[in-house]
């Protein structure tokens, strides 16, 4: 069992309120994905779940026991680091069976442990290596073998797949995703990044400035975002926002629209604008045009929509996917 | 960042070198200030009196102390330009391709490794002796008339030998300094057509600044205590010509007993390494931060 | 990448920095052979480089005159026992001053630096009487006290920049996997920092080893450490270099052999971190 509530939370250095007051419950066996720009204060949360920082208000309660007070190591939770924060002088069997040896495990159930644990991660060949000779993927596996192999009552990640290049990231990405669905534990997971926040979460928390901004499902962040921050953060390419005069036929004082949600022609359309930039990535291609009146705007289109920097073009949005806001930001619905 | 439980440790374990460096610092420079203020001489026992300022004046009118005043600077100064210039020649020098580089380096570092009475014996009597002497005898093989150096030239004398011992120092961390420079920066210079000459110039010697500015105050903070080379070579001699102020506190305490006085002097002397000092927290406290 | 350099120019190089090598070099070298020679034979004229009748009769002559073993031994004792000392008080502090920093862990650094910049002769008199007072005087326990605490700003600086360097997030690895903070310590951060922690070891020897200010004048006939014993052929009778040579030889070889394996460490040490 693996359920966390914090309630009240706040963590303050200094005169400095890194996160003024937070409340959120995570659910047995849930993915849970933190994410926000840098700052926002997704790895002090993440690291006040650990217990490696002392929260200064508010508790933090797992598993129905209220664990403010106690140390990292009796919380029951394993993480993973964000530079895996391997030991270098131990060999890989070390590494992964620390936690056990910790706990005063048996030396055979250490073995065995270990051994299932590199069994599932792919490294029972590398079990004698130090950390230094492994690649990145590998050294992220045993970071994650290091976590898995004390049963924790839920995982925290912290940005585990930033410091890996872009196609072993997906791979990692489907991985810890499997992970999941194998040992159905609470995962904690802290990114920057909205693509895998997307991809991976159950439940994403959207934080910006150390406050919650929304909490909800992927496409529910996606479909409803609550306030023009979210709407911002999440999809990709962002989405369009129009203020000003073009938006009150919209009712509203800001109208946002996401760029896959622009119909193109090249006859007639709501607004028109001139081709700047286009990307083709083959499947679509994403159009940077400069609207009359309005400035850039994102569109996406499909791959065989042919035009070229220059050429006249004209958006219009989806009456039903248009996003409206009022002046202070939030989603008028 | 840290929790409660492990700042409380922290604060315990640091809690025995504070206090004992601060105990080494209060302790025995309050008794210094104290006795700086005493007629204290350990021949007359019982015979402490309040001197008020008068051992200062003493030591300030005293013509020795300024001629220790002097030679102390003269020490600095003198060692700073040979090891720096030198250390500085000889850094670039090794820096070079060359066979054997290692068993160079070896050589070249080993005198700063030498207990200071050794070097000083060493020079004093196998070298400067104006009998026996390896100058000596170069001397007359030249058919020249030996020159005795410790009693000629005392004050030179001890700056060569400090001189010898601190060489390896200033090359070995310009070394150091000059191997992170980066290859492609003097690559990229010679693209662009610059000389040897100017390449010194304009990039080696502004990277090596920082180093340099280390070695000069380091070296500094050493040097304005120079002792066991004066003491074997000349003690202090003839006269005060090679007295520092180091070695007139030294004589005033243990030679002449008078404890008021060496204290007023050693209280000087702080004065004067605390002003150095200064500026030597200033440029380590910078590098802390990068 | 290989620079292209003529082999004609290497050689120059080459023959230029052995020469001056072997130039600073010199009196060291010319010590050891002396210590070879007999006394008539160091002060020959003309002096011979490597062809005498080498002897070993200093070195006995040294020990049997002066007990030389006794000096010996006081510098073994002196140095390894403040540098021992020194270390276990310094590995907490530099320990917690760099995984547990707070706002003040720079000034607190920046002080004990800068009881290391007081110079000696300031508190000579009263150290000097309260060593009379207190019978410390002329003990090895006087010695190891004073070379503990002039040593201890560089060894705690020292360590602190070896532990700098190993990542906090390792060892709030170790936190999360459950070790405490005694086992943290045992199997994560030690076998990390031996490597630090072993040269600061090395140079603190060395520094100890050489120190010339307060040995010489805390001690007299019965504690003098090397330096101290030395120092009384500043004032000898009789033919004496080669025994000199001797004395001297034996004194220097160890921190020599020491040194020259740590150089690296030593620029490391003697600027406090700030040239690596």
């Amino acid at each position: 069992m693996g359920n966390i509530t914090l309630r009240n939370v706040s963590k303050v250095f200094g005169a400095h309120a890194v996160i003024p007051s937070i409340d959120l419950n995570i659910n047995d066996g849930e993915f849970v994905v933190f994410v926000g720009p840098s700052g926002c204060g997704k790895s002090t949360l993440l690291r006040l779940i650990a217990g490696l920082e002392d929260v200064s208000d508010g508790e933090i309660v797992i598993d129905g026991k209220n664990a403010t007070e106690l140390p990292p190591a009796q919380r029951g939770l394993s993480m993973v680091f964000q530079s895996y924060a391997l030991y270098p002088h131990m060999s890989v069997r070390s590494n992964i069976g620390f936690p056990l040896k910790m706990a005063n495990e048996d030396k055979a159930v250490i073995d065995k442990k270990v051994a299932d644990a590199a069994r599932v991660l792919n490294l029972t060949d590398y079990l004698d290596r130090k950390p230094r000779q492994l690649s990145g993927g590998q050294r992220q596996r045993v970071a994650i073998g290091r976590a898995i192999v004390r049963q924790p009552k839920a995982f925290l990640f912290d940005e585990p797949l930033s410091n890996l290049d872009a196609a072993l990231r997906v791979n990692m990405r489907l991985e810890i995703s499997q992970l999941h669905q194998d040992l159905k534990t609470t995962m904690v997971y802290v990114t920057h990044d909205q693509v895998e926040a997307m991809t991976m979460a159950d439940k994403i928390v959207v934080l910006n400035r150390g406050r919650i901004e929304q909490v909800g499902s992927p496409l529910d962040l996606y479909h409803k975002p609550d306030n023009l921050f979210v709407a911002g953060f999440i999809g990709s390419p962002r989405m369009n926002f129009v203020s000003g005069s073009s938006a009150t036929p919209y009712k509203a004082h800001t109208m946002g629209i996401r760029p896959e949600h622009l119909v193109l022609s090249k006859e007639s359309g709501t607004w028109s604008g001139t081709v700047g930039v286009a990307e083709h990535l083959g499947s679509d291609t994403f159009l940077h045009v400069n609207v009359d009146d309005i400035g850039t705007m994102t569109a996406r289109v499909s791959g065989d929509f042919a035009v070229t920097h220059g050429d006249r073009v004209f958006l219009t949005p989806d009456a039903q996917r248009v996003h409206r806001f009022d002046d202070k930001g939030l989603a008028i619905r | 960042m840290a929790t409660l439980h492990t700042r409380s440790a922290a604060r315990l374990m640091i809690a025995p070198s504070v206090l004992l460096l601060l105990a080494w610092m209060i302790v025995p420079l309050a008794m210094t200030i104290y006795f700086s203020f005493l007629r204290y001489n350990l021949l007359m026992p019982g015979m402490e009196e309040f001197a008020g300022f008068s051992n200062y004046s003493y030591f300030l009118t005293d013509p020795a102390f300024f001629q220790a005043i002097f030679n102390t600077l003269a020490i600095v100064l003198g060692v700073l330009f040979i090891t720096v210039v030198g250390g500085i020649a000889l850094a670039l020098l090794l820096d070079q391709p060359m066979f054997g580089q290692g068993i160079v380096r070896i050589l070249v570092i080993a005198p700063f490794l030498i207990m200071p009475t050794v070097a000083a014996l060493v020079w004093k009597n196998m070298f400067m002796n104006p009998v026996n002497g390896l100058f000596a005898w170069v001397a007359k093989l030249f058919g020249l008339q030996p020159f005795d150096f410790l009693a000629n030239a005392p004050l030179m004398s001890v700056i060569l030998i400090v001189a010898w011992q601190w060489l390896p120092f200033a090359t070995l961390i310009l070394l150091t300094a000059l191997q992170s420079l980066d290859e492609e920066q003097k690559e990229a210079a010679q693209m662009d057509g610059a000389s040897a000459w100017s390449r010194f110039i304009y990039l080696v010697l502004p990277h090596l600044s920082r180093a340099i500015t280390v070695v000069i105050l380091i070296q500094t903070i050493f040097l304005l205590s120079v002792f066991a080379e004066i003491l074997v070579t000349t003690n202090g001699g003839p006269g005060t010509q090679s007295t520092n102020l180091t070695f007139l506190v030294y004589a005033q305490a243990l030679l002449q007993f008078d404890v008021g006085g060496a204290s007023a002097g050693g209280i000087i002397a702080v004065i004067l390494a605390n002003i150095v000092a200064f500026f030597l927290m200033r440029m380590i406290g910078k590098t802390l931060e990068a | 990448m290989a620079r292209n350099v003529s082999t004609q120019r290497k050689i120059v190089v080459t023959v230029v920095a052995w020469t001056i090598g072997i130039l600073i070099f010199f009196p060291i070298l010319w010590t050891f052979l002396t210590s070879f020679k007999t006394e008539a034979e160091a002060i020959a004229s003309p002096p011979s480089l490597f062809f005498f009748d080498w002897t070993t009769e200093n070195y006995h002559e040294v020990q049997s005159r002066s007990n030389y073993f006794l000096h010996f031994m006081n510098s073994v004792v002196v140095s390894f026992g403040s540098t021992l000392i020194g270390l276990i008080i310094a590995i907490p502090s530099a320990w917690a001053m760099a995984f547990s920093p707070t706002k003040r862990t720079k000034d607190v650094l920046m002080w004990m630096l800068s009881t290391k910049m007081m110079p000696s002769v300031g508190v000579l008199v009263p150290m000097y009487l309260l060593f009379r007072n207190t019978g410390l005087l002329d003990t090895r326990t006087g010695l190891v006290i004073v070379l503990t605490l002039i040593n201890l700003p560089i060894i705690i600086w020292m360590l602190y920049t070896y532990f700098k360097e190993i990542p906090g997030e390792i060892l709030e690895a170790a936190r999360m996997d459950g070790a405490s903070l005694t086992k943290e310590i045992i199997y994560v951060l030690t076998p990390m920092a031996i490597p630090g922690i072993a040269s600061t070891l090395l140079l603190n020897i060395i520094l100890a080893w050489n120190e010339a200010f307060w040995t010489l004048n805390l001690s007299a006939a019965k504690a003098a450490p090397l330096t101290a014993f030395i120092a009384s052929y500043s004032s000898p009778e009789g033919l004496f270099y080669a025994k000199l040579s001797a004395a001297s030889t034996m004194a220097i070889a160890p921190i020599l052999i020491l040194g020259w394996f740590s150089q690296k460490q030593l620029v490391r040490g003697l600027t406090f971190g700030a040239v690596k």
